[in-house]
Formats: C-alpha cells, sequence, structure tokens
C-alpha cells in the first residue's frame, strides 16, 4: 500500500469516527415530530428556535454564556500578570505559581470539582451563583497561560531593551510595546477558556449544580426524562460555536504554533 | 533585555494577584480536602473534625479494589487504542499540507472541547434502536431488526476513546511536526519500504514519546465519569463516578476525599513519570 493511499484511508476512517455521533445527532435535531429518529421524519428547525424561546433552555444558555464569559476573564486576569512577571523577572520560585495553574488542568476534573465543593461548604458559599465563576477561572486558567507564556516568548526583547533606554519605565513599556504585541495570544487564550467553560460539567455541578442550571447541567437533568430533538439541536449549536471559534483563531492567529508545534514553513 | 531578578518590593506586584487567587482558591480547597479525607463521618450527613483513617480502611474492601482495577483497566486500554490509532495518524497529519493541517487541527478542537454530555448523549443515540448505527445494518441486509447496542461495555470504550481520540493527536502533533523530516527521507533513499521506515525509523525515534503519551491519555481517561454512566452499566462505574456518587448522593464527604486524594497520589506518580520519560528524549 502506498503511503498517499495508507492517509487517504486513514483520514477518511478517522473522519467518519469523528463524524458519526454528530451527523446522527444534527439527523435527529431536524426531526418534525418530538421523537429521535434517524433518518429523521419530516424536516423542520423548530428545536432549534425552541432553545432561544423556551425559558428553561433560555435561561440556561444565558447562565452559561455568562458564566464561560466571567471565568474565561478571571482566567486572564490571573494569567496575564503571571505570565508578565515570569517573562519580566528572574524568578525561578515564582515558577511554582505556573505549576499550581496547570495542576488542575492535568488533575482529573473530579479531584478539583470536590477541593471546591468542600471547600465553598466549609466557608458557607456554597450554591452562590458566582463560586462557579471562581472555580472555572482556576480551573481552566491553564489555557492563558500557556498562550501567554508563547506570545511573550515570541517577543524581540531588543525592542524592550530600547525602549527602556529611551528612558521609558515597565507601565509604558507594558502598556505600549508588550500589550499591542500580546493581544492575539490574550484573545485567544480567553477564546479556549470560554469554549471549555461553556462545555463544562463536573466542576459547575459540584458547586452550583442544585441552584444553576448550565447548559451542560440542563441536558444531562433533562436524559432522565427521555431524549428529546431540543437536546440535539443544543449539542449542534455547541459543536458549531466551538468550530467558528477555533476557525477565528485558526484563521487569525498560527493555530499549530499555539499547539505548540513549530511554525512550519508554508 | 534580559529578564532581572526582582530588587525592590515593587517589582513584585505583578505576582500578587494570581499568587493569592491560586493560593486561595486551590491550594486551599486541595488542603481542606486532604483534612475532610481524615475526618469522621456522622450519621446523615455531617462529619466531625478529626484524625481518623477509616474512609481509607473502606478501599480496603474487594468491592473498590474492583472498582480500582476496572478504572486502571479501561484507562488503559482507552489509551493503548488511542496511540495505536493517534500515532500513525499524527504523523501524518504533520505532513499534509498546512491548510489541511488547519483544518483538522479545528476540527480536533471543537470534538475535544465537546462536553461529556454531549459525547455521551451522541453515542447513546447513534446506538440506540431507532436512531442507531443498526438501522444502517438492517438497511444493508446484515440484520434481521434494529437492537440497542447499549448499555454495554463496548459502549462505555466506545465513547472513551471518542473524547480521549482528539487529546492524543494534540499530546503527539506538537513532538511529530518537530521530527526531522530528513529521517525518513535518508531511509527511503536507502530503498526501506515506507512502512518498514515508519517502523523502524520513527516508532523507535520517538519511543519516549509514546510512552509519555500513553501516560497523559491513561491520566486523561481516569478522568471520565460521564461516559460510564451514560453508556454502561453500574458494573462499569469508575472511580471517578464513586467519588461523584459518595459526595453529592451518599453525603459522605470524608470518603468521597479519601478517594480523591487516592487518584491524586496515582495521578500525580503518573505525570511525574510521564515528564521524566519525555525529558530523557529531549535530552537523548
Amino acid at each position: 500500500m502506498s503511503g498517499k493511499l495508507f492517509r487517504r484511508v486513514l483520514f477518511t476512517l478517522v473522519a467518519l469516527f469523528l463524524a458519526a455521533p454528530l451527523i446522527v445527532i444534527a439527523g435527529v435535531s431536524v426531526n418534525a415530530q418530538r421523537t429521535l429518529v434517524f433518518p429523521p421524519a419530516g424536516f423542520s428547525v423548530r428545536w432549534y428556535g425552541e432553545i432561544f424561546t423556551d425559558a428553561a433552555w433560555r435561561g440556561a444558555l444565558t447562565a452559561s454564556v455568562a458564566v464561560a464569559a466571567l471565568s474565561a476573564a478571571l482566567a486572564v486576569a490571573i494569567a496575564f500578570p503571571l505570565s508578565w512577571f515570569l517573562w519580566r523577572r528572574y524568578a525561578p520560585w515564582a515558577r511554582v505559581f505556573q505549576m499550581l495553574g496547570t495542576a488542575p488542568f492535568i488533575l482529573p476534573p473530579v479531584i478539583t470539582a470536590l477541593g471546591f465543593l468542600t471547600f465553598w461548604t466549609t466557608v458557607g458559599a456554597y450554591g452562590q451563583p458566582w463560586t462557579v465563576v471562581v472555580a472555572h477561572g482556576i480551573f481552566f486558567v491553564t489555557l492563558p497561560l500557556v498562550t501567554l507564556s508563547l506570545g511573550f516568548a515570541s517577543i524581540d526583547r531588543a525592542l524592550v531593551e530600547a525602549a527602556a533606554t529611551m528612558g521609558a519605565d515597565d507601565r509604558t513599556i507594558l502598556r505600549t510595546i508588550v500589550f499591542p504585541l500580546i493581544r492575539p495570544y490574550i484573545v485567544s487564550g480567553f477564546a479556549f477558556a470560554f469554549v471549555l467553560s461553556l462545555n463544562e460539567y463536573i466542576v459547575a455541578y459540584m458547586t452550583v449544580g442544585f441552584t444553576l442550571e448550565t447548559l451542560p447541567i440542563k441536558i444531562f437533568n433533562s436524559l432522565r426524562y427521555g431524549y428529546t430533538p431540543t437536546m440535539a439541536a443544543v449539542s449542534i449549536l455547541f459543536v458549531a460555536v466551538a468550530a467558528l471559534i477555533f476557525g477565528l483563531i485558526a484563521r487569525f492567529g498560527d493555530l499549530p504554533k499555539l499547539l505548540g508545534a513549530w511554525s512550519s514553513r508554508d | 533585555m534580559r529578564a532581572d531578578a526582582p530588587k525592590r518590593a515593587a517589582d513584585y506586584a505583578p505576582l500578587a494577584f494570581p499568587a493569592l487567587m491560586l493560593t486561595v482558591f486551590f491550594v486551599v480547597p486541595f488542603g481542606i480536602m486532604v483534612m475532610v479525607s481524615f475526618f469522621q463521618r456522622q450519621p446523615g450527613g455531617f462529619y466531625t473534625p478529626d484524625f481518623v483513617f477509616s474512609s481509607y480502611e473502606r478501599f480496603l474492601t474487594a468491592f473498590f479494589g474492583g472498582v480500582l482495577g476496572f478504572s486502571l483497566g479501561l484507562a488503559a486500554l482507552v489509551s493503548v487504542i488511542c496511540v495505536a490509532v493517534g500515532f500513525p495518524f499524527a504523523y501524518e497529519l504533520a505532513r499534509t499540507r498546512r491548510r489541511v493541517q488547519v483544518a483538522w487541527l479545528v476540527a480536533l478542537l471543537a470534538v475535544l472541547s465537546l462536553s461529556e454530555v454531549i459525547i455521551g448523549f451522541a453515542w447513546s443515540t447513534l446506538l440506540s434502536r431507532t436512531a442507531g448505527i443498526s438501522n444502517l445494518l438492517v438497511w444493508l441486509g446484515l440484520m434481521e431488526r434494529p437492537t440497542a447496542l447499549t448499555p454495554n461495555f463496548g459502549a462505555v470504550l466506545t465513547g472513551m476513546v471518542y473524547q480521549a481520540f482528539p487529546y492524543t493527536v494534540l499530546v503527539l502533533y506538537p513532538a511529530m511536526a518537530r521530527l526531522d523530516p530528513t529521517l525518513m527521507e535518508a531511509s527511503r533513499t536507502l530503498g526501506a519500504h515506507p512502512l518498514r521506515a515508519f517502523l523502524t525509523v520513527v516508532v523507535p525515534a520517538l519511543r519516549n514519546t509514546i510512552l509519555a503519551t500513553f501516560i497523559m491519555v491513561f491520566v486523561f481517561a481516569l478522568g471520565s465519569y460521564l461516559l460510564p454512566q451514560l453508556l454502561g452499566r453500574p458494573q462499569h462505574w469508575t472511580l471517578s463516578v464513586l467519588i461523584t456518587d459518595q459526595a453529592v448522593y451518599q453525603s459522605n464527604l470524608p470518603f468521597a476525599a479519601a478517594m480523591a486524594v487516592f487518584l491524586v497520589l496515582v495521578t500525580l506518580s503518573l505525570v511525574g513519570l510521564a515528564l521524566l520519560v519525555g525529558r530523557k528524549e529531549s535530552a537523548a
């Protein structure tokens, strides 16, 4: 078997495996009746409308987007000064904080979830809607940390050197040189954290599961009463949003580089 | 400009907020969780501060030994499948045109970011009687009537491979992108068949990467907690499921915390091992 043919077969099989559940979900999401059959019986896009018109689904969507936006902002607010300090100063011991930021992401998520459950119960804030924002902000701080450390590594120190020689202090350097160069990395770090927070279930469930319904929690809770086309529509919406956001990052940034590959020669 | 050592207190200012947040909201919760694992549980879901090992002793029952063994075996099986397919896939991916690479990366990231709830729901629909793959087989004349292919072990395994595969490719991708292309070219020039060149040149060159990836995927698969519930039966429940169950439904926080501490120890030793193996590679 020649190399070209092997590649084509392998890519096709993987694409089929990854797409199969999504194709079925997309199919059942356009059923005319409230049944899950594939191929769909009739065609209707009303279930997509229901996400926005049905009060319960709309509430879950609003909650999810709000939590994702706020926690991604918090993750960036923690990651930015930390990466700036690590780049600007020589302080090996400060790497400890970088490791702390990476830990929640590497450990099984149920650990972070349980840690926050015990913590919020202990301090008496269990069930408050804002607790999930803090939990997600910490849980996803890894993502902006990674993109920002890549971003800082790509800044030519000679530029900063020149500015410092001209008498600019750190604040001016940060505002006029560093920030414009680092902005795309801030945006992609925020976007990664946002998409993952939108989809996160276990940490959200263990912190505010009984007081606030995010979309994944709502889907899971609804599963008990049977599967509906609306769930399928929500799932497809999620895939579309994720593909759109990562597509935009790829369009305006260097995705292979963000994922740790050196910029290859085109 | 070189990074210089901080001299004045003001130089540490940027570190204040991140250090405070990570300490208060990660180190402290973690410490509390470890403490709670030694507390004495009271009937009715309460617990009192104490220093007892009763929660840890419950592990030593045959039931939890079985769950632990099943969790580790399942995660290992998922990792073997993912690495076996993901390795040649990532290799080929890093060698395609950049435009194709980027499209694949976007697709892989989109699947990777999917909630476990959605993956579980999608696969149970795909394996269901009314909307599933068995209908296709009936249509092709390979089956008599549609049947449900879930819940069973195969469904859990498939769902977890689906979840872990994009992660596997993205972990392997950087190493594949950096692999020296002249290695392959040299062996091809010397007349080796592509498959043989791949097996005798690429695989040995990345032996440690393969091992490190296997461990990372293993840890990732250990974290799966919804798929065993949605696609399997109670005998397919993993340690992650039990921790959630004890914490939320049985209100036994000390026992959940003890299991979590145990899971952390397993995970950290594995990650340490992966880092060690990976470091060897870059030194070689």
